[in-house]
């Protein structure tokens, strides 16, 4: 393995190396968590979620770490990079600008082992503000019919559907790191969705759910979820524009 | 075992510098709410010793006329200018005011509702709550 490694290093004069530090937890029979540091060779383009893999590959198999599409889209591996949330695959080291990278798992979210988190309370506020189409018709019945929508209304809600739950806003939110019973930013973002949508009937229903003490209210308008958020979903404009909305601002 | 839940807790709450100019408002108006609710307290208290009568009274107001008296009147004005002037900027944004309109992002994604405006409308509370400040030690060290 360290064959591979060096191999690697000979064929690229440009590579650099950091020190990647790595939370290390299991909740089963660790007290708490610790850190473990490895010596990691990079390019211009090689990704956290990258030096990871090469961490499992050549020094330690056992690192816990959660990915799939390797390309931001799956939205699984969220992670504290350098004190702030983001998407490993999507981060590249050399733009960290640091020669050492610091990761820990997503706050907020139970720990299951190292850097994977568990997202079952993200998925269920995420189910609980009905996250598809609410109306009595439906365009399956018949071939003729169709929901149309100009390209203005589909500008409404395009941004907010772009979400890939990958809840890194959930992390970021200062609500959320006191709260428990707060739906969070990305819950949120989607009511908006769902509501500024024009085919969808469910408004009424949906704006029930929020309008909760640790609903819609608890947001502050800190906008670290907005800066976090991988996909330009910007969850406070959508939570804002509901309240608006809500209030009686905006129609 | 009970499932940790890692929050991260009220150090991650107040902790303003990982998420800009935004982050460091909204530490400032909760700081500057407790500040002003203590304050707040504080004034029913002051104002009840004019049931001492006179005496009382003038006892009372010797005590705030310290050095150290003007300072903490000079912080309540600050905490009050900013608190006014970012909660004006705050329910603006609550209301879905000045926040963006939504739209097909592009990377690299800068969020909408994260815009000058508001970041004018926070240096602007934080700006007119220093001059207020320093304003109001003028006037009180000045007499
Ligand atoms: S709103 Fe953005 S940060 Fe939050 S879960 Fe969706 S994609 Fe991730
Ligand atoms: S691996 Fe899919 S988002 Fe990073």
């Amino acid at each position: 393995m360290a064959q591979v490694s060096s191999v690697s290093n000979e064929q690229s004069p440009t590579a650099k190396s950091i020190t990647l530090k790595i939370s290390r937890y299991n909740p089963e029979h660790d007290e708490s968590s610790g850190f473990m540091e490895f010596n990691v060779k990079y390019e211009k383009w090689t990704t956290v979620l990258e030096a990871i893999l090469d961490v499992k590959k050549h020094f330690d198999h056992s690192v816990a770490v959660r990915y799939s599409c390797r390309q931001a889209t799956c939205g699984s591996c969220g992670m504290i990079i350098n004190g702030k949330p983001r998407l490993a695959c999507f981060t590249k080291i050399s733009e960290l600008d640091s020669n050492t990278v610091t990761v820990e798992p997503m706050n907020n979210f139970p720990v299951i082992r190292d850097l994977a988190v568990k997202f079952e309370k993200l998925f269920d506020t995420h189910q609980k503000i009905k996250p598809y189409l609410i109306r009595d018709d439906t365009e399956l019945v018949s071939d003729e019919k169709e929901f149309l929508q100009t390209p203005e209304e589909v500008e409404q809600y395009i941004q907010f559907a772009n979400c890939i739950k990958c809840g890194l806003c959930n992390s970021a939110c200062p609500t959320m790191a006191t709260d428990s019973s707060f739906v969070g930013p990305q819950a949120l973002a989607q009511a908006y969705r769902y509501v500024a949508d024009s085919r969808d009937k469910g408004k009424d229903s949906r704006l029930k759910i929020i309008d909760d003490s640790h609903g819609i209210w608890r947001c502050h308008f800190a906008g670290s979820c907005s800066q976090v958020c991988p996909k330009g979903v910007d969850p406070a404009m959508g939570i804002q524009l509901l309240r608006g909305y809500m209030l009686g601002f905006s129609s | 075992m009970p499932q940790d839940e890692h929050k991260e807790g009220i150090g991650g709450m107040i902790n303003p510098r990982r998420y800009g100019i935004e982050r460091v408002a909204y530490l400032l108006m909760r700081l500057s709410g407790l500040g002003l609710l203590a304050y707040f307290i504080g004034h029913i208290y002051e104002t009840s010793n004019i049931l001492r009568g006179q005496v009382g009274w003038n006892d009372f107001m010797e005590m705030i006329s310290t050095p150290e008296g003007h300072i903490i009147m000079s912080i309540v004005i600050a905490m009050c200018v900013f608190h006014t002037v970012n909660g004006v900027r705050v329910m603006l944004g609550h209301g879905g005011v000045g926040v963006g309109k939504p739209a097909r992002p592009d990377y690299p994604y800068d969020p909408a509702s994260q815009n000058y405006r508001h970041k004018i409308g926070i240096y602007s509370a934080i700006l007119l709550a220093a001059v207020a400040m320093m304003y109001g030690l003028a006037v009180m060290f000045g007499e």
